[in-house]
């Protein structure tokens, strides 16, 4: 498991029924790529974050699938509509086999 | 990094076509924000967006794995359109491709010129 791993997402409190909110998430990880090298010349073994899912009451909102080349901490930015209240459940897969996730309610009003 | 601009070109090819299947792609419809010149490669802001579109792939034509990521759009995507960071090994194009409703597919495309490479090399 990647050392220091912790989600951070925004989402605003409070909606009115079929907005549409912006997302901001962010996760710290090193997103190693496996095209470093250490000092004696050997490769440093890929681990990042391959896979990022966020649901809304059960239904899919973005399945995004990550490559080597997002950067350290990977950070997305993208937008949900809000059918009533409810919870987002954002979900990041690790290579090691780490699944972190967190919840963030909104209410209707 | 000394990488040979023909073989990574053939690898791009290669992870663009097996996102569309090898279907022709117009130009409409789709849109990429991305800087002309990123002085660190390591972290360079891009954004996709495609209007109605089920799925957009992005590839880094020059990067020794070319693929960076994929949006899967979900029924409650409030826009098709998301925006995230990504590391660049040196000047090249960055290429978006979307899955538009219709099925048919649209491609974008930026150079970014980089100064310094995010590859750690």
């Amino acid at each position: 498991m990647a050392s220091g791993v912790k989600p951070r997402v925004k989402v605003p409190k409070k909606a009115a029924a079929g907005d549409v909110i912006t997302i901001k998430s962010l996760i710290s990880h090193k997103m190693e790529s496996g095209q470093r090298k250490d000092k004696e010349g050997n490769l440093i073994p890929r681990s990042i974050i391959n896979r990022f899912t966020v649901e809304f009451n059960g239904q899919s909102v973005l399945d995004m699938t990550m490559e080597p080349a997002i950067s350290t901490n990977p950070y997305v930015q993208f937008e949900a509509t809000v059918p009533e209240a409810g919870d987002f459940v954002f979900t990041w897969y690790d290579d090691d086999g780490s699944v972190y996730d967190t919840t963030k309610s909104v209410a209707i009003g | 990094v000394t990488v040979l601009p023909f073989s990574v070109n053939a690898a791009a090819d290669d992870v663009i076509a097996t996102f569309t299947g090898g279907a022709d792609m117009g130009d409409a419809g789709i849109d990429l924000t991305a800087p002309e010149i990123a002085e660190n490669g390591n972290t360079v802001p891009v954004e996709v967006s495609a209007p109605g579109a089920s799925a957009i792939l992005l590839v880094a034509t020059g990067n020794p794995t070319p693929g960076v990521a994929q949006f899967n759009f979900g029924p409650l995507a409030g826009s098709q359109s998301a925006s995230t960071r990504i590391r660049l090994a040196g000047t090249q194009d960055v290429v978006a491709i979307a899955k538009l409703a219709d099925g048919s597919f649209a491609k974008a495309s930026s150079t970014v010129k980089v100064t310094i490479g995010g590859c750690g090399g």
